[in-house]
């Protein structure tokens, strides 16, 4: 009880931009209790070359891992089956969008009582999968556009934003947020919901998420935590117990604890300004926020001006 | 105090994270680049895209379409045209009942139209938010703060009062024309986008073939597992529309309930009700419910001089009863509610309560009030209308595109009023899940949005159901010597205040579970 108070204080804290440096600070390293130092640091400040384990040690600056992308398009059919392998983002996403509608409308001053609180905002959903996200943002009135690295995805979300006039003016296409960086596209909210700890270098990853969004535009990430308590719900729990996602869906070393998020977003520009955990009720079958965030967690950043 | 540690943990590093955000600042600089409306790979959606909506460009979309605009399903209308996020929805109700199609006129010296519900002060605060109540109160209701019930045994009675659960009023009784004609008045008061068909409900396609949509059906296209079309009505009156959802408000024949193959369990009771609206030379004040050997009959204040009569019966009583003469009848509803079948009850009669020790703690005011005979009818003021007893409920609320509201949902007996009280809680939760599932983006004929509804409202329903149901089955048989149990629970009810709190604050709507908080 007491230890969600102060966190909680703390995460209020993060939006206000006065923080006065504190004395008790004396931990400029992580230490994580689950995993060496060292290998950490290794792996999210490494440079693009050094970076993918699991792609064959093939260079280029890119944020492709092919073995995770392998693992999306053989269940590329069941996008839209709710009760299938994506069944817990179908679950999670009025609770993500719920945060994101919030912290949205209150940065560019949006009416949160209108039903399309969105419209005039250019947003990109990076690992737009099926498109479980970029529809309901279009519905609430955004100009989207959702980019995948694996094609057998946009066709399905194209497909099935079509069925919609509102989610049919969707942009669908096959590219990576390093290409869309290239051919210099900027939007107001940069958006990567659970792609982060599929990708070969987060801190690269971010660099190009924040090159896409407009001075003081926001960016949100949602991602799990590289946790005990993460590895036991998100992997033993989801993968292997309930069969929520397939085995393998996730590679728990590859997952990002809130506080390196916070420091990569920072590094590339972007202030972290609110957080939230989401939390699985088994009883109600149903996702809220929470202040814990342990095992699932979503971060709200801007991006630095100048 | 392991979390604690993890979370002051956390805190130090993202403030020492601020820190070192003033280092690296001036790295970044951002231009306000032009924007490039399409990329490398990136297409708008093609022309064929395009056409597949306007293919049936005959024909409308609408966003919900209500079938059955009674009192339930204009509720809902009115409350989603009350709410910032759903006001914008565009409606079709779907009823050929004359009364939607002009503007509601009441003439205040007509005697009361039998046809009424009580109203409970859940579903009065309701009708306030969404605007309605003020055009109940321009035509004649009448609230009531007192309740008396007893039965033919002559040995318990029970009074309740608002001021026991802290209210003004225990409910109110209005005409159900009253109730839908000032909903249908609140509607027209607004911009809402609605369109009323004339019609009714003849077919329903919940998954048109792709090809009727004019989807493309090209072969290479994985196959979608929950496919989102619309739904496709067609009516009597050869039109038809496509809408995202289809709300059931169709009543307890309903058409949609079948349409969309939703099984229903219930029974019907062997019993009649007759309504009918009585004179007296007195105004009454008081809701009166009295349990004779075949059930109950009700007295409900109707305001002027006028009151509604309730009567469960059996069958055949109930046909003698509407043809004997007027005369008879009223001679026999004065018996009814007073020396007829048994004696009054009188505290003395019952002791002291000894015999069944109930804790005598927290006795309420109302309990020190003494029995009284309800005001003696003069004359039979409406004809007297005849109904079967029966409960039925769907066994799903929801489906993909397709959701049940009121009595097309559940029917009860009218015993407790409580009929369309229910539905006008469907109304109103039904309205909040669609504006909460629009504050997130959804599609609104989604089923897991749609099941938010049915978790809600299906528990309270079922519970209400069966306590409707428990004093059916525990008022329509004859116990003979048992008389005396039930005797026992009205008295006890009468002074055991917490429990006849939440039971009053049940039929009151103010409470979701009265037997296990
Ligand atoms: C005779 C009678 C007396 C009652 N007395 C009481 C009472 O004293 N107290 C109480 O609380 N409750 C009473 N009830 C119950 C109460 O009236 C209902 O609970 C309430 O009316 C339910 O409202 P509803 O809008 O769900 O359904 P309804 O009022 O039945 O409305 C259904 C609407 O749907 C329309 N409809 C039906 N089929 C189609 C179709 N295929 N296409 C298009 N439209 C269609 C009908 O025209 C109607 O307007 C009584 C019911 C009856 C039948
Ligand atoms: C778990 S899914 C999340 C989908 C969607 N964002 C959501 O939350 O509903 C991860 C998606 O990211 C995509 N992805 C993985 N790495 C990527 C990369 N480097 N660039 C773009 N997309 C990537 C995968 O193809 C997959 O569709």
């Amino acid at each position: 009880m007491a230890s969600k108070l102060v966190r909680h204080r703390h995460l209020r804290a993060l939006s206000s931009s006065s923080i006065s440096i504190n004395n008790h600070i004396r931990s400029p390293h992580f230490s994580n209790p689950n995993r060496a130092p060292l290998s950490f640091s290794y792996r999210l400040f490494s440079n693009a070359s050094s970076s993918s384990s699991s792609s064959g040690g093939f260079q280029r600056p890119s944020s492709l891992k092919d073995l995770e992308l392998a693992k999306f398009a053989a269940i590329a059919e069941t996008w839209w089956d709710s009760e299938g392998p994506f069944k817990p983002l179908h679950v999670m996403n009025p609770t993500r969008l719920a945060f994101i509608r919030s912290t949205l409308c209150r940065h560019f001053s949006k009416d949160p009582n209108s039903a399309k609180p969105f419209e005039g905002l250019k947003i990109v959903d990076v690992g737009c999968g099926g498109g479980i996200l970029s529809e309901p943002l279009a519905r609430m009135g955004a100009t989207v556009t959702g980019v995948d690295a694996v094609e057998k995805n946009i066709k399905i979300a194209r497909i099935h934003a079509d069925l919609d006039p509102v989610t049919s003016t969707i942009e669908y296409c096959c590219t990576t947020a390093e290409k869309l960086v290239e051919e210099d596209r900027k939007f107001d909210a940069v958006i990567a919901l659970e792609v982060i700890e599929h990708v070969a270098n987060p801190a690269e990853f971010c660099k190009s998420l924040a090159a896409l969004t407009v001075p003081d535009g926001a960016t949100v990430i949602s991602t799990i935590n590289r946790s005990m308590r993460s590895y036991a719900t998100a992997i033993v729990a989801a993968e292997y117990l309930l069969h929520w996602l397939p085995k393998g869906t996730h590679e728990w070393s590859s997952f990002l604890t809130p506080e390196e998020l916070v420091l990569i977003l920072q590094r590339a520009n972007i202030t972290v300004r609110e957080m939230a955990g989401f939390v699985y009720n088994p009883l109600t079958g149903r996702w809220s926020l929470s202040d814990d965030i342990s095992v699932n967690f979503i971060a709200f950043g801007t991006k630095n001006c100048q | 105090m392991h979390l604690t540690m993890f979370c002051t943990r956390v805190i130090a590093r993202i403030l020492y994270v601020n820190v070192s955000r003033l280092k690296v600042r001036h790295k970044h600089f951002c231009t306000d680049a032009a924007t490039r409306v399409s990329g490398s790979n990136c297409g708008q959606p093609s022309p064929e895209h395009k056409e597949t909506h306007d293919i049936s460009n005959n024909i409308q979309h609408y966003d919900i379409a209500i079938v059955g605009g009674g009192m339930v399903g204009m509720a809902l209308a009115c409350s989603l045209a009350s709410m910032p996020l759903t006001k914008h929805l565009n409606v079709a109700i779907i009823d050929s009942n004359p009364a939607l199609g002009s503007r509601p006129y009441f003439n205040k010296d007509d005697p009361p139209d039998p046809r009424v519900s009580t109203v409970t002060p859940a579903t009065i605060s309701f009708f306030k938010d969404v605007g309605a109540w003020q055009y109940v109160e321009q035509h004649r209701h009448a609230y009531f703060d007192k309740m008396q019930v007893w039965d033919y045994t002559g040995l318990g009675y029970t009074r309740y009062n608002a001021q026991d659960i802290n209210k003004e009023v225990l409910g109110c009784v209005v005409e159900n024309k009253v109730l839908h004609g000032s909903l249908l008045s609140c509607i027209e008061n607004t911009d809402f986008q609605k369109t009323i068909y004339p019609s009714r409900l003849s077919s329903m396609t919940l998954h048109p073939s792709p090809s009727s949509l004019g989807m493309d059906s090209t072969s290479s296209r994985p196959p979608l597992s929950s496919q989102r079309h619309l739904a496709k009505l067609e009516l009597s009156d050869g039109n038809s529309l496509y809408t995202k959802l289809v709300v059931g408000a169709d009543g307890g024949k309903s058409c949609v309930r079948e349409l969309a193959g939703f099984k229903t369990t219930g029974w019907n009771y062997s019993q009649n009700a007759i309504i009918c609206t009585v004179e007296h030379t007195i105004e009454n004040g008081c809701a009166w419910q009295r349990f004779l050997p075949a059930g109950p009959i009700a007295l409900l204040p109707m305001g002027d001089n006028f009151s509604n009569i309730v009567w469960t019966m059996n069958p055949k009583e109930s046909t003698n009863r509407k043809l004997m003469n007027e005369d008879e009848f009223v001679k026999d509803v004065n018996n009814a509610l007073d020396y007829g079948y048994g004696p009054h009850p009188t505290s003395s009669l019952f002791g002291s309560g000894e015999m069944f020790s109930w804790p005598r703690a927290g006795v309420t005011l109302s309990a020190n009030d003494c029995f009284e005979v309800p005001p003696k009818v003069v004359k039979l003021a409406s004809e007297r209308l005849v109904f079967p007893l029966s409960l039925r409920h769907a066994s799903d609320y929801v489906s993909k595109h397709v959701v049940l509201i009121g009595d097309a949902a559940h029917t009860v007996h009218p015993l407790a009023g409580q009929g369309v009280n229910m539905g006008f809680g469907d109304a109103f939760a039904l309205s909040r899940v669609i504006a909460e599932g629009i504050a997130v983006g959804s599609d609104i004929g989604e089923v897991t949005m749609l099941k938010k509804y049915e978790a809600e409202r299906k528990p309270a329903n079922i519970m209400m159901m069966a306590i409707l149901d428990g004093f059916q089955k525990a008022y329509s048989v004859d116990f003979g010597p048992l008389n005396i149990l039930r005797a026992a629970a009205l008295h006890g009810a009468h002074f055991i205040s917490p429990i006849k709190r939440s039971i009053i604050s049940y039929a009151s709507g103010e409470q979701k579970l009265p037997l296990f908080t």
